[in-house]
């Protein structure tokens, strides 16, 4: 292919020289597009604050602690008129069959789910990814888990899982297991 | 060969997917719809383009023995980008394509028209070289994906012409789907093949 | 998750050629014959699971910690071609038996989508160094499985009549299908 002598110093030097043209483009490239990945993420809590909080004026952003690990969720109190009209729990599971699914779940004052909304998740595109269709989401709503077990039917809990699809519909219990015991928690003792 | 032959080729006379049986893997995964087949299609012609032109440029300058591993970082750097980029600009799309698009550097495409055409030639001819195979890819990739979204999902880039609430005939968006909508549509290139070869012997 | 679960998916459920698209290119060019296919699935399994097992340590010992991470497809696509041209050397210096088995089918797994993908795939799903381990082995068995099934299947077919235009190519990509739509009946299992 070329005419370059293939001594040692040669092989070094043109496999160093591209190596470190390629990891300078490539560091530069994710600076530039680092900010707008963070600000798409950040949109979509946005949007998902939206859906399942009722009307607010102002938010308030604190951060629990986790009952079920070392770090802490963040929660946002939804406040109208001065007085606090629900919360809104930034969760997650790493339970996913594809790993970890982020959820935000909102709950009013009386820890009732008000709605729930998919941040982030990766399970199978056609099965398990049903968890951001509102159908399987649809029975969590109103439902305080005080009287509503989150745990599939087949794990004796009152969720219907989706078909095909138990290990995902397990993992998003858990996510919404793991916002409701930490914000009880949390406001037991607040 | 001239230019336009050069660009042509590789559409249909030399379509990667239908001819050469190359890049199968994302010809099958990511057109479950048109606009992901589309998406996939021009994402991979962007790093054929770009890296056969830098394999092109450089082709004088690298030491035979090791051109294979300077290929696969120069391929790796322009996906590497790629992914990045989708990732800021076209979110949506990036979930949807998923780890597909950091398997563009094991695509044997790429790797094949570097080694095979790219260290070989000049750069406009390399350059030209990639974006033919990269239309050829794209074009194959979207009739695919909108074939299987039609019968699938009853829709064409999202739009969607049957019932609201109606399905297609969901096997085609699915697995098995893939693999037979394929089947035919290379059936049929070999059909026009055979067709075209006859007739010019005839002739 | 559970060994089991992760087995079973990883081979019937999501099997890596039938469901997820994984390594098509290996899979309709080397199952023609039952011995070819053979050969072809164990060193496909033996270089999924030690590519798996190097690339893994490079991304939590080296990459992540100095946040690295956008350096990954070029790390994993080095190492994995790397460990190709090593093994491939170690067997022909030790074996020539093995390398007639085996050696053969090497240089072709580097550009087999399988091993870079099931690398990056155990990063995006968080496994532990021994959830990914069992699970490259798994994928490697339902890559090899596939193969076997295939190869069977086309030994027959080479004795029927076929129309022209789907000889080669078309009628593997039908049989790939039909095998497809059958595995999907093991999505209900777990």
């Amino acid at each position: 292919m070329s005419k370059k002598d293939s001594n040692l110093l040669n092989l070094v030097l043109t496999l160093f020289i591209i190596a470190a043209l390629a990891a300078i483009l490539l560091a530069l490239v994710n600076k530039i597009t680092s900010g707008p990945i963070a600000d798409a993420q950040q949109q979509k809590e946005k949007d998902a604050l939206q859906k399942v909080l009722p009307s607010f004026t102002d938010l308030k952003t604190i951060y629990i602690a986790n009952i079920d690990g070392s770090d802490s969720l963040k929660v946002y109190e939804a406040i109208s008129n001065g007085s606090v009209v629900g919360y809104a729990v930034n969760t997650y599971t790493m339970q996913g069959f594809n790993g970890r699914i982020e959820v935000m779940v909102g709950f009013d004052t009386t820890l009732t789910i008000i709605n729930t909304e998919v941040i982030n998740q990766a399970e199978t595109p056609g099965l398990g990814d049903k968890i951001t269709k509102p159908d399987f989401r649809e029975q969590f709503k109103g439902k305080n888990p005080e009287n509503f077990i989150l745990k599939v039917k087949k794990d004796k809990g009152d969720v219907d899982a989706i078909t095909a699809s138990t290990i995902t519909s397990r993992a998003f219990c858990d996510a919404l297991d793991r916002a409701y015991r930490s914000l009880k928690a949390w406001k037991g003792g607040a | 060969m001239n230019q336009w032959q050069n660009f042509t080729k590789g559409i249909l006379k030399e379509n990667p997917v239908l001819v050469l049986v190359l890049g199968m893997c994302p010809a099958l995964a990511t057109t479950s719809s048109a606009i992901n087949g589309l998406g996939m299609g021009l994402a991979f012609t962007f790093v054929l383009a770009l890296s056969n032109v830098i394999i092109s440029a450089v082709r004088k300058m690298v030491p035979n023995i090791i051109r294979i591993p300077i290929f696969i970082v120069i391929i790796a750097t322009f996906v590497t980008i790629v992914d990045m980029v989708m990732h800021a600009y076209v979110p949506d799309l990036y979930k949807a394509l998923g780890i597909f698009i950091p398997l563009i550097v094991v695509n044997c495409i790429v790797l094949g028209r570097a080694e095979a055409f790219a260290s070989k030639n000049n750069i406009l001819s390399s350059l030209v070289d990639g974006l033919g195979m990269g239309v050829g890819f794209t074009l194959l990739l979207t009739v695919l994906g909108s074939i299987r979204e039609i019968l699938g999902a009853g829709s064409i880039f999202g739009y969607k012409f049957i019932a609201p609430t109606a399905d297609g005939i969901l096997v085609f968006i699915l697995a098995p789907g893939a693999f037979l909508t394929l089947a035919i549509l290379m059936a049929l290139n070999n059909l026009y093949k055979n067709k075209t070869s006859k007739t010019t012997k005839n002739s | 998750m559970e060994y089991v679960i992760i087995i079973i998916s990883a081979i019937f459920i999501s099997n890596v050629v039938l469901t997820q698209f994984l390594g098509i290119c290996p899979f309709l060019g080397v199952s023609q014959k039952m011995s070819t296919a053979i050969g072809m699935g164990a060193a496909v399994v033996f270089v999924l699971t030690l590519a798996t097992l190097v690339t893994y340590i490079v991304y939590y010992a080296l990459l992540a910690p100095l946040h690295l991470q956008y350096l990954q497809t070029i790390a994993f696509i080095l190492i994995i071609a790397s460990l190709v041209q090593m093994v491939e050397i170690i067997i022909k210096k030790i074996s020539q038996s093995l390398y007639q088995a085996l050696g053969i089918y090497l240089p072709l797994i580097t550009t087999n989508c399988a091993v870079l993908g099931v690398a990056l795939l155990v990063i995006i799903k968080n496994y532990n160094l021994g959830e990914s381990l069992v699970y490259a082995v798994s994928i490697g068995i339902g890559f090899g499985l596939a193969l076997i099934i295939m190869a069977g299947l086309r030994e027959r077919l080479e004795f029927s009549n076929l129309p022209k235009a789907f000889q080669g190519a078309p009628i593997a990509l039908i049989l790939a299908g039909i095998l497809s739509l059958a595995f999907m009946g093991f999505t209900g299992i777990i």
